[in-house]
């Protein structure tokens, strides 16, 4: 898994509450049986007209927003479907990390296996860094420290985050998930060994 | 100490507790479908990984089949791609899969309990969020992503932090005419989208107890609806009825030892949830939704609600897009907004009861004109009860398409799609924007509110029928 330390880039604003991630990457792109190429569907149905345009109105498509790596979104981003392509399809467009208010639980999951860093932080800290990107010259950029758990904007915002020791950890190094299970190998062979045991006993 | 009925599930399974840290919990069974899955096999191939347990591995196909005639071939080549990577990669691992000619083909959360599968105190996860239906039997089922599924198939273990607890109280009974779908849809219009966010909820009191088996897949398969990681409903007589006899679950001299290791499975006295919300299932009408998320749902006698009257400005711009997209006018009554498509089925509300509960209303009535309704099975072994009673020739007759069993319009990756434009009274789980084709606008229901949608072709209170022609209804 890439790992995420630190981050500065551009703010994509998306403000809308409840974005689901059927929205993020719709149904008839989950049939592809690779993990890449999702990012041109991302929030399809959003960014293209029906003729298949870009929709100016949609918020990725302004200007302000063009090559940016941090999305900042609405409270219980990512509520729905299970569906791991939403992070695939999000980090493919070139995102490294999501601020929200809050996020779904699965989809939240989903973004630390794959390097993609979810930062919750108080609906009031969203609502100020969204009006500093609506004010912005041209482009609003943050810097996201995971090792300090720290966003910063180098003009005045600088707020703290907190992130599941586990998930960070996780996070900062890279680490395999399943390399590290396995090591507990003698643990789950132990568990198993147990479970059959009473198994066997409770019917004899 | 006295423990909720999840925390005794989670620790009969924990393998491995680390200080501070998730915990390591063992899987009993892993549910796989063809789209979650392939990127987790090959996963384990590139790491050069084996699934450690295939015979705790189930797998079938159903988010992206056909629901047309089987006997041809599949017309969408990136589906049929798909498909065959599941073929390739279950029958490389040794993992039983149920295929598009398996007569135990069906939705994934359809097949697992009707095949004896899913038991009480069971660990069972899958790469769909809507795993939480089989928490009806008392086990933890919860949706993973396919990171977790590869995870789950190279080591048989899951890494959890383990949730909170909350309680969702029904006292009393449901009105005639009030069911399952209409108590969880009530659930989730109290508490929202992320009410229970973080939380496995356990579905207590008296309606839900008096629910059947097939009702409490319903309440539990929408837990992901309000945000929870899982829902759970104490195993009790309803339960080990419905599992005696089924084809996986313990038979012979494995029945008894296995009803004893249940009887332990409830919530004592004197152990607390970290919240409770209470719920009168007798003060409830049919519900319906009416925006683009299952939290925006009213009872049908209500009308369009006001933007105006959200109490925040982040809730009243949300209603605002929901009401564009639905093309609803704020005040307009529910009962009456016309609808163009009806859809029964779903993981939802796929099972026999349901489509019985359908049949009922549609006994003797016929779809309105300029309405396309669908009734899709969620199994074939639904199909085969549904038919051997009869219940096709009376959707049939009444002019409802009868279909091949899978998820089809409930999210509408096969050719079972909305127009742009469409309205379409749902039985599903999910009223997103797009989530039934682009443009569609899906309305949620009941299985009963659904089949009076499609006779009356507008939204309208079932119980009305029911009233007019009660001696044709069963109580």
């Amino acid at each position: 898994m890439q790992a995420f330390i630190s981050h500065a880039g551009r703010v994509a604003a998306l403000p809308r509450a409840n974005v689901d991630t059927d929205q993020i990457i719709p149904k008839q792109f989950l049939k592809r049986i690779e993990r890449t190429g999702f990012g041109e569907c991302l929030f399809y149905d959003w960014r293209y007209l029906a003729d298949g345009s870009s929709n100016p109105d949609f918020e990725l498509n302004r200007p302000a927003a063009a090559d940016a790596t941090i999305l900042l979104a609405g409270a219980n981003f990512g509520c729905g479907s299970s569906r791991e392509h939403a992070p695939w399809a999000l980090s493919d467009y070139g995102f490294r990390a999501i601020v929200a208010p809050s996020f779904a639980d699965i989809f939240f999951g989903n973004c630390c296996q794959n390097g993609l860093l979810p930062v919750v932080l108080p609906e009031l800290e969203v609502k100020e860094l969204l009006r500093r990107a609506a004010g912005a010259q041209k482009f609003y950029q943050l810097g996201i420290d995971l090792k300090s758990c720290r966003v910063r904007d180098g003009a005045g915002f600088d707020v703290g985050f907190v992130i599941d020791p586990y998930r960070r950890e996780m996070l900062l190094h890279g680490l395999d998930e399943i390399g590290r299970t396995l090591q507990q190998e003698s643990r789950i062979a132990a568990f198993e060994r147990s479970r059959l045991a009473s198994r066997e006993a409770s019917v004899s | 100490m006295a423990r909720t009925l999840f925390t005794k599930v989670w620790d009969s399974h924990v393998v491995h507790q680390p200080d501070g840290g998730p915990a390591l919990l063992y899987v009993d069974l892993h549910l796989v479908h063809e789209v979650t899955s392939p990127q987790a096999f090959e996963g384990l191939r590139l790491a050069g990984r084996k699934v450690r347990r295939p015979e705790l591995t189930v797998a079938t196909v159903d988010h992206n089949v056909s629901t047309g005639d089987r006997r041809l071939p599949m017309a969408d080549e990136t589906a049929a791609r798909q498909v065959a990577a599941l073929v390739a990669n279950a029958r490389e691992a040794g993992v039983e899969l149920f295929d598009l000619d398996s007569p135990e083909q069906g939705i994934v959360h359809v097949i697992g309990p009707e095949l004896g599968l899913t038991q009480p105190g069971m660990v069972i996860v899958c790469g769909d969020s809507h795993t939480s239906t089989h928490g009806a039997f008392g086990a933890l089922a919860f949706g993973i992503g396919t990171s977790e599924v590869e995870h789950v198939l190279a080591t048989q273990c899951t890494v959890q932090s383990k949730p909170r607890t909350m309680e969702a109280r029904f006292t009393g009974l449901p009105a005639r005419g009030v069911s399952a779908k209409d108590l969880v849809l009530a659930l989730i219009r109290r508490i929202g989208t992320a009410g229970a966010t973080g939380h496995v909820i356990e579905y207590t009191g008296e309606a839900i107890r008096a629910l059947s088996m097939e009702g409490r897949m319903t309440v539990c398969n929408m837990s992901i609806e309000a945000g929870a990681r899982a829902g759970m409903v104490a195993p009790d007589g309803t339960t080990r009825a419905y599992l005696a006899g089924r084809a996986r679950a313990p038979r012979g001299e494995r029945w008894a030892p296995a009803v004893e290791a249940w009887s332990d499975l409830y919530t004592d006295a004197g152990a607390t949830f970290d919240r409770t919300v209470v719920i009168e299932a007798g003060a409830l009408a049919p519900q319906v939704t009416w925006g683009t998320s299952p939290g925006m749902t009213a009872e049908i006698t209500d009308r369009v609600p006001d933007p105006a009257d959200a109490p925040s400005e982040a809730e009243r711009q949300s209603c605002r897009q929901a009401l564009a997209y639905m093309d609803l006018l704020p005040g307009t009554p529910l009962e009456g907004i016309r609808v163009d498509r009806v859809f029964l089925g779903s993981c939802t509300n796929g099972r026999l009861e349901d489509l019985r509960e359908a049949a009922t209303v549609a006994r003797g009535q016929r779809v309105a004109t300029g309405v396309r309704a669908m009734v899709v099975p969620g199994s074939q072994a639904v199909k085969a009860a549904a038919e051997r009673e009869g219940l096709d020739h009376i959707f049939r007759e009444a002019g409802f398409e009868w279909r091949n069993p899978g998820c089809s319009m409930c999210l509408g990756m096969n050719e079972d799609v909305l127009a742009p434009g469409e309205r379409c009274a749902s039985t599903s789980n999910r009223n997103f924007e797009g989530r039934q084709g682009r443009g569609g606008r899906t309305h949620l229901m009941s299985p009963a509110m659904a089949a009076a949608a499609a006779v009356a072709g507008h939204l309208v209170d079932v119980r009305g029928l029911m009233r007019g022609k009660s001696g044709e209804y069963a109580d």
